[in-house]
């Protein structure tokens, strides 16, 4: 009896060494059976000089990808700045077009999108701000605050020139506004609305959740907090939304093109109603519908160069003021 | 007191939730005006004449309104460009998430937003009058402005959606499964490759449907640098005209309530569809696969 039992012993003993128990293993060995696996596969005869160098390849073509990008907007920004900055003087700047567009400034182009432009973030910043207050602070998870979300962030994605048909035949032709400043500010005021949204959200979500406790803790109901302790808090970070908002109206061309944007006109607006010139829209007529194109570049170039400054200026601004309170808190 | 007090919050509360809704109220009225100015050509040519319909010629008589040269180039411009934005965008974002140094990540994420920002009559501003005329020269076609130009242009706008996007979620993948690889024996590169780009892949699909619903929608690239030529492309340095850019050109020639102007607004409802699939498949994956914690993976 006793033999016996230290002969099994030994050969669960022999079983154990030829077989080690760790599932993991075992299958590894299924696979390929005797050789010695390592845990993780690799292709076979992969030494590890030659997952070295995979390595080291595989992180120069990610550098490289990277690198394409940041030449790209270098090689769009240089060729612009170059042919550009010899257009920009004081003339260019603070004129009329002159002889059918062909001399002469971009001072209504200025004017006007700086009108549409603060026009649209100001129709904007109340409703988005109120959106992002409902989201933040009073909503539940659940069907409504999913559906909200959906329908934001659809919002966001619908082209601009889906916009620009909405403001043809919404606020121009059904509300009778016409072509005009006005009808321009409510089609950019519905296209930034998302952005106005996202980064009020995210203003209030900023704000520490002992604010509110303490305030709560005082005897304040909830809107006394939002009103007197949240909203205060958040304010700056919203208004980097906004500007973000402008510079993001600022730009845009295809929402403008039906709704508030002329070819020429010869005066500035003297009221909401009247129509303007924008400078992305006076770019794409300069540059494909001009009277003489070739001769016109110039002013194309200057045109643009004075875009993208509004525009990353802006965005520069936001961005640095944004630091500025992320280093704060 | 303490009664008037909870009925004004009560109020309020009101008050803000109609606000919030009032986005969906936008996006239903977009809807509705689309329909509304877009449904009338249907009574002229019938819904698979429209969209099957391969002459597009709205101010012959008699007029044709056929929407397929327009479909085609929509569609070969967004799979083009997305061919070059997607392998461009993922692989920036793994290396700002990934390898890059933190002084480097510093930088280089603003500079993301501010391409972003650029606006696209300035990028297709730039295809006009410096891409084209070297892609005329350099290999000898007709024209530059065409479908590869242009696709190229939109690449480059919809690169800083994909990265921006999926760099969050490639930096959001919880640190213990980065460990975890690293301390099995496995290299960077093969812990990026099959720990972190598995668990992160939900975000960068969410990006990649982002990116290229901005660039099917894109109005003016296409409408500047795509050469305007409504015919089905043979090549891709062929001449197109996608469907943003159809409607940008002609709407202001076409007469108002007319035929025309019905069928530009039909092309609108076609492209908000189409961008409103895009963005609920992205909401979809976005929320069925968001990783939680390192626990769910």
């Amino acid at each position: 009896m006793k033999l016996f039992n230290l002969q099994t012993y030994a050969a669960d003993k022999e079983t154990l060494v030829e077989q080690p128990g760790d599932p993991v293993r075992r299958s590894a060995q299924d696979e390929q059976p005797g050789a010695a696996q390592p845990i993780l596969k690799t292709p076979p005869g992969a030494s590890m000089g030659s997952r070295r160098w995979m390595q080291r390849s595989m992180f120069s073509l990610l550098r490289g990808a990277a690198l394409i990008n940041g030449l790209a907007l270098i090689i769009i920004l240089g060729f612009l700045v170059f042919h550009g900055w010899r257009a920009i003087n004081w003339t260019f700047l603070t004129q009329a077009p002159a002889d059918s567009m062909t001399k002469g400034g971009i001072f209504p182009c200025i004017v006007g999108t700086f009108l549409l432009s603060f026009g649209a973030m100001l129709a904007a910043f109340p409703w988005g701000v109120a959106s992002a207050i409902y989201l933040h602070e009073y909503a539940r998870p659940g069907l409504i605050l999913r559906v909200v979300r959906l329908g934001i962030s659809n919002l966001a994605g619908i082209p601009s020139v889906v916009f620009g048909l909405f403001g043809l035949a919404f606020f121009v032709t059904w509300c009778n506004l016409g072509v005009s400043v006005l009808s321009g500010i409510l089609t950019l005021g519905v296209l930034i609305l998302p952005v106005i949204i996202g980064t009020a959200e995210e203003a209030l979500r900023s704000v520490p959740a002992t604010y509110r406790e303490a305030s709560l803790a005082l005897g304040a109901t909830k809107w006394q907090t939002i009103y007197r302790v949240v909203l205060p808090a958040a304010f700056p970070g919203m208004l980097t939304g906004s500007i973000l908002g402008i510079s993001r109206a600022a730009g845009e061309t295809a929402a403008i093109m039906f709704t508030a944007a002329v070819f020429f006109t010869r005066h500035l607006p003297s009221s909401v109603f009247d129509p303007v010139m924008a400078l992305p829209y006076h770019v794409y007529v300069l540059a494909t519908a001009g009277t003489q194109i070739e001769v016109t570049r110039p002013l194309q170039y200057g045109t643009a160069l004075v875009l993208i400054a509004l525009v990353f200026g802006m965005n520069l601004i936001a961005i640095v003021y944004r630091a500025r309170l992320q280093a704060r808190s | 007191m303490i009664k008037s007090r909870h009925k004004r919050e009560r109020f309020i509360q009101f008050f803000f939730l109609f606000t919030a809704l009032i986005s969906i109220l936008v996006l239903s009225m977009i809807l509705l005006f689309l329909f509304m100015e877009g449904i009338p050509i249907f009574a002229k040519v019938s819904l698979t004449d429209f969209v099957f319909g391969r002459e597009w010629y709205p101010t012959a008589s008699p007029a044709d309104f056929g929407i397929l040269p327009l479909l085609v180039a929509s569609l070969a411009v967004t799979i083009l460009s997305a061919m070059i934005s997607i392998p461009l965008g993922v692989m920036t974002a793994i290396y700002l998430a990934e390898i890059a140094s933190m002084r480097v990540r510093k930088i280089a994420k603003p500079v993301i937003e501010l391409l972003a920002a650029l606006p696209s009559v300035v990028i297709g501003f730039f295809g006009m009058v410096v891409v084209a005329p070297f892609l005329q020269d350099h290999l000898d076609i007709a024209t530059g402005l065409n479908l590869f130009n242009a696709a190229l242009m939109l690449a480059f706008m919809s690169v800083p959606t994909i990265c921006s996007i999926s760099e969050d979620a490639i930096y959001n993948v919880p640190i213990e499964l980065k460990e975890a690889s690293l301390a099995l024996g496995a290299t960077r590169w093969e812990t990026v490759f099959r720990v972190i780009l598995p668990a992160s892949l939900s975000g960068i699909s969410t990006a990649v449907i982002l990116g290229m619903s901005r660039a099917i929608g894109e109005t003016m690239v296409v409408l500047m640098v795509a050469g305007g030529a409504a015919m089905i492309p043979t090549s891709i340095f062929k001449p197109v005209r996608p469907m943003p850019a159809s409607i940008a050109a002609e709407m202001a020639e076409a007469p108002f309530r007319s035929e025309h102007y019905h069928a530009l607004f039909a092309i609108g409802m076609a492209l908000f569809i189409f961008t409103l699939l895009f963005n609920l498949v992205a909401d979809y994956i976005a929320h069925k696969h968001t990783q939680v914690g390192a626990a769910t993976l």
